[in-house]
């Protein structure tokens, strides 16, 4: 469904993404970790077109959307539903007015029909009846459920998580984990999801790739993943300061496990 | 484009030459973002949907809002104007034109500058700051990936709004200022209402009238545009929404300025 070649981008004198190569397929939930900083969110703009790389290609269901500009990018992103990491609701709305916004202004759906789907979606993200509150008076958690809500309130057929459970206490993560593999199961979406969620993440994720150096080096089963022998992989996921593998230093091949 | 590491350098009197030319380069490439953000802005502005809800929820915030401010401020320019002016006029015993100088100074040069530089002080800087706040909390990204166009949403009702609203709130000053001329000139220092009104409406004509409108339609389009600009283009972080308020302010006091000047020459 989404393939990308050669991807590289810069900022400044600093190679940020080099000659990434990634495949998704459809339906799969793809998890891509790494360290802080090592390109995942800017990875994740590039797929969302809200970066242009300074060489290669993303190609969507075969069209290259890093060509795209303007409404032809938006028709690709009328499939798109993003949940970022801070969650992106927009403060000046009530929770209901935001999970409802896309169906009113992307959808352009008559308000009954707004309102049930709205009101079905927070059910279904464990919100029923806090549609009144503002954004900024409900917990970390509700809200990163309600940005949820909203990216999958028009039933995309792919949907970018960023980080979706940064800064949650355990319990949290793993019911934000469950809930969108349970949304996933019934929805069907095609899910890239940038995480740290380390070992969290192999329990929800059908494959797994490791952002290293701006590359891809390692992407397999979360089985494969967690038995391959790639230090960079082992040293993120024992968490290991000793292990001595640099951030900074030689780059990683990319290696199927 | 940063140069690359490995670039010749430059003989020792041409580094400032390069350094010149690449501000010239970067002030160049900003004009060019901000009037193409203008141009953008017009060219959907043209398009439906019209996010009439959002305009006139602009239209308070522009104006509602920010009417207090103008009423006091307004009231306490044309009381500060009658006062000097009445001392100088004194002084040639030609009191009797307090009133079109009143009017005068609020209709073509102090209502649509000093309402506009009031309006920037309290909504401008609000403006800039709230879409500051919406680009570092992804916000507007989240619109874009929506496939809405951010600028349909946050900048057209605003500078919509500011065309209707800055010529009113001008209006309003005007009003206010030549009231409180008059109450300093007629009711503290003993002119005649009939003077200070009869010498106002033989000397204050259409073409002054029409010189404060445009001014003030013109700065409606400025300051939202600066405001907008400057939110949609803010740096990272607290500081860099901090940075943009106080450029979007700093700027726009200055355009205002400088096209008050400009329009000044121009108009008769």
């Amino acid at each position: 469904m989404i393939r990308v070649r050669n991807l590289s981008r810069r900022f400044g004198a600093q190679a940020v993404l080099r000659d990434l190569d990634l495949d998704v397929a459809a339906g799969e939930i793809l998890v891509v970790i790494g360290r802080s900083g090592g390109g995942k969110s800017v990875l994740l703009k590039h797929l969302l077109g809200l970066l242009q790389p300074d060489a290669g290609e993303i190609l969507v269901d075969g069209t290259d959307i890093t060509r795209l500009r303007g409404a032809a990018l938006d028709q690709i992103r009328r499939r798109y539903g993003v949940v970022f990491q801070g969650g992106a609701l927009f403060d000046s709305m009530s929770v209901f007015d935001n999970v409802a916004f896309p169906l009113r202004e992307k959808l352009r759906l008559r308000e009954a029909d707004v309102r049930q789907r709205a009101e079905e979606k927070l059910a279904q993200v464990g919100l029923e009846g806090m549609g009144a509150k503002n954004p900024a008076e409900i917990s970390g958690g509700m809200r990163k459920r309600v940005a949820i809500a909203r990216a999958l309130v028009t039933e995309p057929e792919i949907v970018f998580f960023d980080e979706p459970t940064t800064g949650l206490d355990p319990i949290l993560v793993n019911t934000i984990h469950h809930l969108i593999v349970d949304l996933h199961q019934k929805l069907r979406f095609t899910a890239l999801m940038v995480s740290h969620e380390i070992p969290e993440i192999f329990g929800i994720a059908d494959r797994v790739a490791m952002l290293h150096e701006g590359a891809i080096a390692l992407v397999g089963t979360p089985a494969e993943v967690q038995a391959s022998r790639n230090p960079v992989v082992q040293q993120f996921i024992q968490g290991d300061v000793e292990a001595g593998v640099p951030g900074g230093g030689g780059r990683v091949g990319k290696e199927r496990p | 484009m940063n140069e690359p590491a490995g670039s010749p350098s430059l003989a020792l009197p041409l580094v400032p030459v390069a350094a010149l030319g690449r501000l010239a380069q970067e002030v160049t490439r900003a004009l060019g973002r901000f009037a193409l953000f203008l141009a953008e802005a017009v060219a959907v502005a043209l398009v439906p949907p019209f996010k009439v809800a959002r305009f006139l929820e602009r239209v308070h915030f522009l104006g509602f809002r920010s009417l207090t401010i103008v009423v006091l401020t307004g009231g306490f320019t044309g009381m500060v104007l009658g006062l000097q002016v009445y001392l100088t006029l004194a002084r040639f015993g030609s009191e009797a034109f307090l009133g079109p100088a009143v009017a005068l100074a609020l209709i073509r040069e102090l209502g649509p500058v000093l309402c506009a530089v009031f309006v920037t002080g309290l909504a401008g800087s609000a403006l800039t700051a709230e879409i500051g706040i919406m680009r570092i909390t992804e916000q507007i990204d989240a619109l874009t990936v929506m496939a809405l166009n951010p600028t349909r949403y946050l900048a057209v009702p605003v500078l919509l709004a500011g065309i209707v609203t800055f010529p009113l709130m001008t209006a309003i000053f005007d009003v206010v200022g030549i009231f409180g001329g008059y109450v300093v000139g007629v009711e503290l220092l003993g002119l005649s209402a009939g003077t200070y009104f009869g010498e106002m409406q033989t000397f204050v004509d259409w073409s002054d009238l029409m010189t404060g409108f445009w001014k003030s339609l013109s700065f409606g389009i400025i300051v939202p545009w600066v405001c907008a600009y400057k939110g949609f283009h803010c740096g990272h972080g607290a500081v860099g929404v901090a940075r943009a308020t106080t450029q979007a302010v700093v700027l726009s006091s200055v355009l205002i300025l400088v096209w008050d000047y400009f329009l000044g020459t121009v108009l008769p």
